[in-house]
C-alpha cells in the first residue's frame, strides 16, 4: 500500500498534467461557445508547459546560477523552450480571439452550433 | 554568402514579410515579395547542388554548435522540397497581384503578401531545421500565417474556416509538442540527429511508442489525413484563390515531409515498421482516405471544395506509400509530393482565373466553359486528368510507383484500392469535363473581366509542367529516387 502511495506521489506532477490536458481538450470538444473553446485550448497548451518544466527539476538542485556554494542545478533548458512556447501560445490565443471578434461582427453570434449549421454545411 | 544558404532560405522570406508590413504600398510590396521569392529560389538551388556534391550539410545556427545549439541539416531530400516549394510559391506570387486586386479589399493586400512570405519562411524552416522544438516553432509560424490567409477573403465564411483550422491546428501542434516532450524526457536531447543516435540504446519501449503516437497524430492533423481532415475543405474553399493554390501545393506537403523525417530518420525504419499495428493504421487510413474523400468529392457542388476533398484523397496516396514502406512505395510518395503540388497549383490557379473573370464558384456554372474561355478550360481539363493518373501526366508516374511498391509487398488489396479510387476520381473529374466541353453555356454567364496575361501564363506553365514531368521524369522521378536512396534508405541498402 505504501509503495503504491509512493509511486503516486513521486509522479504526482504527471497526474496533474494529464488531468489538465484532458480537461482542456474536453472543453475544446464539448463547448460550442467560441471563446470557451479558446479557454480550453489555452488550458491544453499550458498543461504541456508543465510537462516540459517538471522533468527539468532536479532534487536538491537550485536555480541554474553559478555559485561556489552549490554544485547541483536544475536544468535551465526546458524553461528556455517553454518561454518560446508561451509566446507561441499567446500569439495563437490573440489571433483566435481576434477571429472571434470578427465572427461576432459579421454573424452576430459566437455559438458554433448556429454558425456551422447555417453557414458552412448548407451548400 | 553561400555557406549561410541554410539560414538565408528561411530568413529571406521572413525579412521580406517584415519589410512589407512596414512599407504598406500594394504594388511596391508585390515587387518586394517577388524579390525575396526569387532570391529564396536562388539559394535553395545552391543548397540542393551543395547537398548533391558534398552530402549532408550541417549548419550551426548562430554559431552554437549542435547538439546544444539549433542545427540545420540539409540533405538531398529536404533541399529538393525546399527548391520545389520556393519555385511553386514564387510562380503563385507572380500570379497573385491581379487576383488579389479582385478578391481582397485594397487595405488587406499588403498584409496578405506579408503573411504569404511568413508562411513560406515557416514552411522552409520546417523542412530545413534539424531541431525538434525549432520545427514546432516554424510549424506555428506557418500555421498562424495560414489562419490569417484563410480569413482574409471577401467570403465571410473564411473567418469560420480559419477559426476551425486554428482550433484543430493548435491541437495538432500541441500534440506534436507533447510527443517531442516525451522524447526530450527520454533522451535529454532535441536535436533530431542526436535523438536518432540515442534512441538506438533506449530500452524504454513504451514511452517511445507514446511519443511516436503523439507526434504522428499531431502531424496527421496538419497533413489532413482522413479522419483528421475536417478543417481542410472549408479552409481551401473560403480562402482567397491565391491562398488556396499556395496552401494546397505547399503546406500539407511540408507536414508530410516532417512525418517521413520522424518515421525514417528519427525513430528509424526498424522501430516503426516492426510495429504491425502502426503499419495497419497508416495503410487502412490511407485507403479510407482514397475512397471516402473521393466519394464525398463526387457530391460537392462548390468547385474549390470538390478539389479540396480530392486533395484529402491524394494525401491518402502519399501516406499509402509511407505505409507500404519499400523502395518503390517511398519513391511513389516522394514523387507524388512533388507531382501533387504541381497538379493542385495548376487546378487552383485555373479556378482563380475563373473567379477573376466571372466569379464562378459552383460547378454548374462551368457549363460551356470550353467555348467561352478555352485556355482556362484546357488547363482545368488537363490538370484534372493528371489527378486521375492518365498515362502521359504526372499522376500516372506516382501511381505507377505506388502500384509497383504494393505488388512487391504482395499487397493485392492495395492495388485494387488504387484502381477503384482512380475510378472514383474519374467520376468527379468526368462530371467537370462533361460540363466544360459538352454543355451549352447558361444564359447570363458572360465573361466580365479579361484575365491578365501573367495569370494565364502561370496557369498554363503549371499545366504544361503536369504533362512535361509526366513524360520526362528526369527532374522529378530521378531526383526523388536519389533522395530516397541516399537519405531515407541510406542505412537499409
Amino acid at each position: 500500500m505504501s509503495s503504491a502511495l509512493y509511486d503516486f506521489i513521486s509522479s504526482y506532477n504527471y497526474y496533474v498534467i494529464i488531468f489538465l490536458m484532458i480537461s482542456g481538450l474536453f472543453i475544446v470538444v464539448s463547448r460550442g461557445n467560441m471563446v470557451k473553446k479558446l479557454v480550453g485550448l489555452a488550458l491544453f497548451q499550458t498543461s504541456v508547459y508543465i510537462l516540459y518544466i517538471s522533468p527539468g527539476k532536479i532534487l536538491n538542485g537550485t536555480a541554474p546560477i553559478l555559485d561556489d556554494g552549490y554544485s547541483i542545478y536544475s536544468s535551465p533548458f526546458p524553461h528556455v523552450l517553454i518561454l518560446t512556447a508561451i509566446v507561441v501560445g499567446i500569439a495563437t490565443l490573440a489571433l483566435g480571439l481576434s477571429l472571434v471578434i470578427r465572427v461576432n461582427e459579421e454573424f452576430g453570434t459566437i455559438e458554433e452550433d448556429e454558425l456551422f449549421d447555417n453557414e458552412l454545411n448548407n451548400e | 554568402m553561400n555557406e549561410h544558404a541554410p539560414a538565408l532560405v528561411v530568413m529571406l522570406p521572413i525579412i521580406g514579410a517584415v519589410l512589407i508590413m512596414l512599407i504598406r504600398h500594394n504594388n511596391l510590396n508585390w515587387g518586394i515579395a517577388l524579390l525575396s521569392g526569387i532570391s529564396t529560389i536562388y539559394y535553395s538551388i545552391i543548397l540542393y547542388l551543395n547537398a548533391r556534391s558534398v552530402g549532408t550539410i550541417s549548419y550551426a545556427m548562430g554559431g552554437w554548435e549542435p547538439p546544444v545549439g539549433i542545427e540545420y541539416r540539409i540533405d538531398e531530400f529536404n533541399s529538393l522540397l525546399i527548391a520545389l516549394i520556393a519555385i511553386v510559391s514564387f510562380l503563385i506570387l507572380v500570379y497573385a497581384k491581379s487576383s488579389l486586386n479582385i478578391e481582397l479589399k485594397k487595405n488587406k493586400i499588403s498584409t496578405f503578401y506579408s503573411m504569404y512570405l511568413l508562411c513560406l519562411g515557416g514552411l522552409i524552416g520546417i523542412l530545413s531545421t534539424g531541431d525538434a522544438f525549432n520545427a514546432f516553432v516554424f510549424l506555428e509560424i506557418s500555421s498562424l500565417a495560414t489562419y490569417v490567409i484563410i480569413s482574409m477573403g471577401n467570403d465571410r465564411r473564411g473567418l469560420l474556416a480559419a477559426y476551425q483550422y486554428l482550433i484543430i491546428g493548435t491541437i495538432g501542434a500541441t500534440l506534436y509538442v507533447i510527443g517531442v516532450g516525451l522524447i526530450f524526457i527520454i533522451t535529454g536531447s532535441l536535436n533530431l540527429y542526436d535523438i536518432s543516435l540515442k534512441l538506438a540504446d533506449i530500452e524504454l519501449y513504451r514511452p517511445l511508442l507514446a511519443s511516436l503516437a503523439f507526434i504522428t497524430v499531431g502531424i496527421a492533423l496538419k497533413i489532413a489525413l482522413f479522419p483528421l481532415h475536417a478543417w481542410l475543405p472549408n479552409a481551401y474553399a473560403f480562402a482567397p484563390s491565391v491562398g488556396t493554390a499556395f496552401l494546397a501545393s505547399t503546406a500539407t506537403k511540408v507536414a508530410i515531409y516532417l512525418l517521413i523525417k520522424y518515421l525514417y530518420l528519427v525513430y528509424g525504419f526498424d522501430l516503426v515498421y516492426s510495429n504491425q499495428i502502426f503499419i495497419f493504421v497508416v495503410l487502412s487510413l490511407s485507403i479510407i482516405a482514397m475512397f471516402g474523400a473521393s466519394m464525398i468529392a463526387i457530391f460537392q457542388r462548390n468547385l474549390k471544395k470538390l478539389f479540396a476533398y480530392s486533395s484529402v484523397a491524394q494525401i491518402g496516396y502519399i501516406t499509402l506509400g509511407i505505409g507500404i514502406a519499400n523502395y518503390s512505395g517511398l519513391i511513389g510518395s516522394t514523387v507524388h509530393i512533388i507531382n501533387h503540388s504541381i497538379i493542385k497549383a495548376a487546378i487552383f490557379l485555373a479556378i482563380g482565373c475563373l473567379v477573376f473573370s466571372s466569379k464562378i464558384v459552383n460547378i454548374d456554372q462551368l457549363a460551356g466553359l470550353g467555348k467561352r474561355m478555352p485556355m482556362v478550360a484546357v488547363c482545368i481539363t488537363v490538370s484534372s486528368l493528371s489527378l486521375i493518373g492518365v498515362p502521359g501526366t504526372v499522376g500516372f508516374i506516382s501511381k505507377w510507383y505506388l502500384v509497383l511498391g504494393s505488388l512487391e509487398q504482395g499487397l493485392w488489396i492495395v492495388v485494387f484500392a488504387l484502381a477503384v479510387s482512380s475510378i472514383l476520381a474519374l467520376i468527379y473529374v468526368g462530371r467537370i469535363i462533361e460540363l466544360i466541353w459538352f454543355h451549352t453555356p447558361v444564359g447570363g454567364m458572360v465573361s466580365q473581366n479579361k484575365i491578365p496575361f501573367e495569370m494565364i501564363a502561370v496557369t498554363v506553365l503549371m499545366t504544361i509542367a503536369t504533362i512535361y514531368f509526366g513524360i520526362d521524369t528526369r527532374l522529378t522521378g530521378d531526383l526523388a529516387k536519389i533522395a530516397v536512396e541516399n537519405v531515407l534508405l541510406g542505412e537499409q541498402l
